[in-house]
Parts: structure tokens; C-alpha cells; sequence
């Protein structure tokens, strides 16, 4: 076998290994994004039913909570966001992060000094790259994250909301998030929005009148409402984490089918490169034979 | 008239369905809800959660913590976990 053959065949094995990973990858990731919709679908009950709570509380109580108060001179503003752990997801964690970088800027233009929270390795790494300060970080959950994750980060982040942010440099007066959204298998768009001070109406469609009775609060509106909040600040969060985590696998499938078909085309032309160097090498070796033969014949001849 | 009852989790849909009696612990105490019930919005602790359904079985789930929100005979019980 000839060196470039050889050459040729060696490449093409090593992406045919290629080919079976990033094959395997997309078929995991495929069966996966299934499980994480059905997880986003089972998990919107309870944030419907307490955002409905809480716009009939807000809503019907004359009650000034801290949550859903804007302050008057913010000095520093949270921002939460949720990338992946693991690479091979195309563009996806970038997205993220590039989202944040463009909201830190105009929180920035406002005036307010900006502290980060991050979850998901690939945040971590970038900030930490840049030498850049993080204010909490969580990692190795970002594919199938668990309500204990959600409620992790919401306290660190409720308790940065509660510290007084004219005395230490950790309080922040306002919490934005930055998720990728699960529009359907083909579209995820890295979204941001403002958590705290609440956005409490948040429905599209006009709320009819009569749907939010007078309700009765027991004990109170106030302590309902401490209660309410950091429980749905806890169900948003886990929210965003899991349609997180159904974008991830929706972005890994897409960014290994092209891969495996990158692949198939790599191939392909390896194989035909493969072929005519073969044939060339064929080809060499009956115009030696006829030339060896021909010499032969003509020595012999000039002999006689 | 029942009472259209949901009892959810961040997780999961846990129980759904009509029943004529529902019975919860606030941090004020013991509370029944009879169909007609005022509307109400109440902080439960930890504790049984009973639910009768029509058929007069009684069905107990244990919560910690939640909400319990009663309006126009629809009953909504939000918790953390359920054992």
C-alpha cells in the first residue's frame, strides 16, 4: 500500500470514530429533550397557580412589601445567569453569556454597579478567564436541575435583595435573570428579564374582571405576601433553569447532527480521495510493468 | 356544587379533581372548605391535607408548608413537597 493511501485511510478512520460519538451524542441529547419539555409542562401548574397568587395579593392588598417596591436611587443591580456545564452545544452558552454582557452594559449606562451570579460551568470559566468578580456561582446541574438547585440560588439571591446595598458592597436593589427560553425543538432564544422589584402582571391576555376575587388573607396580607414571594422568585428561577436545560439539549442535538453530517461529508470525499489515489497507484504500477516488459523486449531483441 | 380541587408542586401535578370537602392547617389553625367558601388565602404549615371526593373517600397528603387559595369554589393548594 502506497504512503498516501495509507494517509487517506488513516484519516478516515479517525473520523468515522468522530462520527460515532458525535452521533451517540445527538441521539442522547434527542431522547433527552423530551424529558426536560415534559418537565417544563409539569412544572407549570404551580408557577401558574402562584402567579395568579400573586397578583390577586399584589393586587388587592395596599400593602408596601420590599419585593414589590422600586427603590428610588438603585445603586447596584444581580444579574442571575444560567448557562450550560458542558460544551458541544453549538452556540448556546455563548448566547447566554452575551446576553448578560449586553444587559450589565446598559445597567451600567444607568449608573448601577453590576454583580454577577452564575450557574453553569461554562459562565464560571468565562468570567473567570477575565478576571472578573462573581458574586455566587453554582455548578454541575445546568442539564437536569432539581428544585433544591432553584431554591439555592434564590435565597443567595434574596438575601444579596434583603442586605442594605448603601452599607456593604454585597446588597443589590434590583435581580435580573438571563435564560434561554424553549420556544419549540427548533427556536431557543437567550431571554432577559427583571425578577425583583416584581413585574407582577405578566399575563398578555387582559385579566377579566371577577377572576381575582377580595380575598380574605389569613393571617395577613403582609405575612402572605413574605411567604408568596420568595416562593415564586424560587418557582421563576426553576422555571428558567429547566427551560434552560430543555434549550441546552435542543441546541447539543442540533450542533451534533451537523457535526455527524460534517462527518458523512468528510468521508465521503476521503473515501474518493482514498479511491484515486489507488487507482493512480494501480495505474503506476502496469505503466511499470509494461515499461519493464518493453525494456526487456527491446534488450532482447537488439541482442539476437 | 363540588369543589374543583388542585393540589401542585413545583414538580408535579400532584392530585386534581372535584371533592366536597377540603381540610388544611394554617398558621391560624385547622380550616374546612365547604363548597360556597369566601374567598380566602391562607399560609398552611406543616401537616395533613385531607380531600374528600365525591364519592365519600378521603384522601391524605402530607405538605410542608404552602398556600392554600379558595375562590369561587375552585381550591388551589400549593406546596414545596408532598409525602
Amino acid at each position: 500500500m502506497g504512503a498516501q493511501l495509507r494517509i487517506y485511510r488513516r484519516r478516515m478512520r479517525s473520523v468515522k470514530a468522530t462520527k460515532k460519538i458525535t452521533k451517540a451524542m445527538e441521539l442522547i441529547s434527542a431522547s433527552r429533550i423530551v424529558k426536560a419539555q415534559q418537565r417544563v409542562s409539569a412544572s407549570t401548574p404551580y408557577a401558574n397557580e402562584l402567579t395568579r397568587a400573586v397578583s390577586a395579593v399584589a393586587s388587592f392588598s395596599s400593602t408596601d412589601h420590599p419585593l414589590t417596591t422600586t427603590k428610588e436611587n438603585p445603586r447596584r443591580a444581580a444579574i442571575l445567569i444560567i448557562s450550560s456545564d458542558r460544551g458541544m452545544a453549538g452556540a448556546y452558552s455563548t448566547n447566554a453569556i452575551k446576553e448578560g454582557e449586553k444587559l450589565a452594559a446598559l445597567l451600567r449606562e444607568r449608573g448601577l454597579q453590576v454583580s454577577s451570579f452564575l450557574v453553569g460551568r461554562k459562565a464560571v470559566n468565562y468570567y473567570k478567564f477575565r478576571n472578573r468578580e462573581m458574586a455566587g456561582t453554582w455548578t454541575g446541574f445546568s442539564d437536569n436541575p432539581s428544585y433544591e438547585n432553584a431554591r439555592e440560588v434564590a435565597d443567595a439571591l434574596l438575601e444579596a435583595f434583603l442586605a442594605d446595598s448603601t452599607e456593604t458592597n454585597l446588597g443589590v436593589d434590583e435581580i435580573h435573570i438571563i435564560f434561554t427560553q424553549f420556544k419549540s425543538m427548533l427556536t431557543q432564544e437567550a431571554t432577559a428579564k427583571r425578577m425583583i422589584p416584581l413585574e407582577v402582571v405578566e399575563t398578555s391576555e387582559p385579566v377579566p374582571a371577577g377572576l381575582l376575587p377580595m380575598y380574605e388573607f389569613e393571617p395577613n396580607a403582609e405575612e402572605v405576601l413574605n411567604a408568596l414571594l420568595p416562593r415564586y422568585i424560587q418557582a421563576r428561577i426553576f422555571n428558567a433553569m429547566l427551560q434552560s436545560a430543555a434549550s441546552e439539549h435542543a441546541a447539543r442535538r442540533r450542533a451534533m447532527k451537523s457535526a455527524t453530517d460534517n462527518a458523512e461529508d468528510l468521508i465521503k470525499s476521503l473515501t474518493r480521495l482514498a479511491n484515486a489515489a489507488r487507482q493512480a497507484e494501480i495505474t503506476q504500477e502496469i505503466s511499470e510493468i509494461v515499461g519493464g516488459a518493453d525494456a526487456l523486449a527491446s534488450a532482447s531483441a537488439g541482442s539476437e | 356544587m363540588p369543589l374543583n380541587v388542585a393540589l401542585v408542586s413545583p414538580t408535579q401535578q400532584v392530585w386534581s379533581g372535584q371533592a366536597s370537602f377540603v381540610s388544611a392547617r394554617t398558621t391560624e389553625g385547622d380550616l374546612g372548605v365547604l363548597p360556597g367558601h369566601t374567598p380566602l388565602f391562607g399560609v398552611l404549615v406543616d401537616g395533613a391535607v385531607s380531600i374528600k371526593g365525591l364519592d365519600g373517600t378521603t384522601q391524605e397528603f402530607n405538605v410542608s408548608g404552602g398556600f392554600l387559595s379558595v375562590s369561587n369554589d375552585r381550591v388551589s393548594i400549593l406546596t414545596e413537597s408532598v409525602n
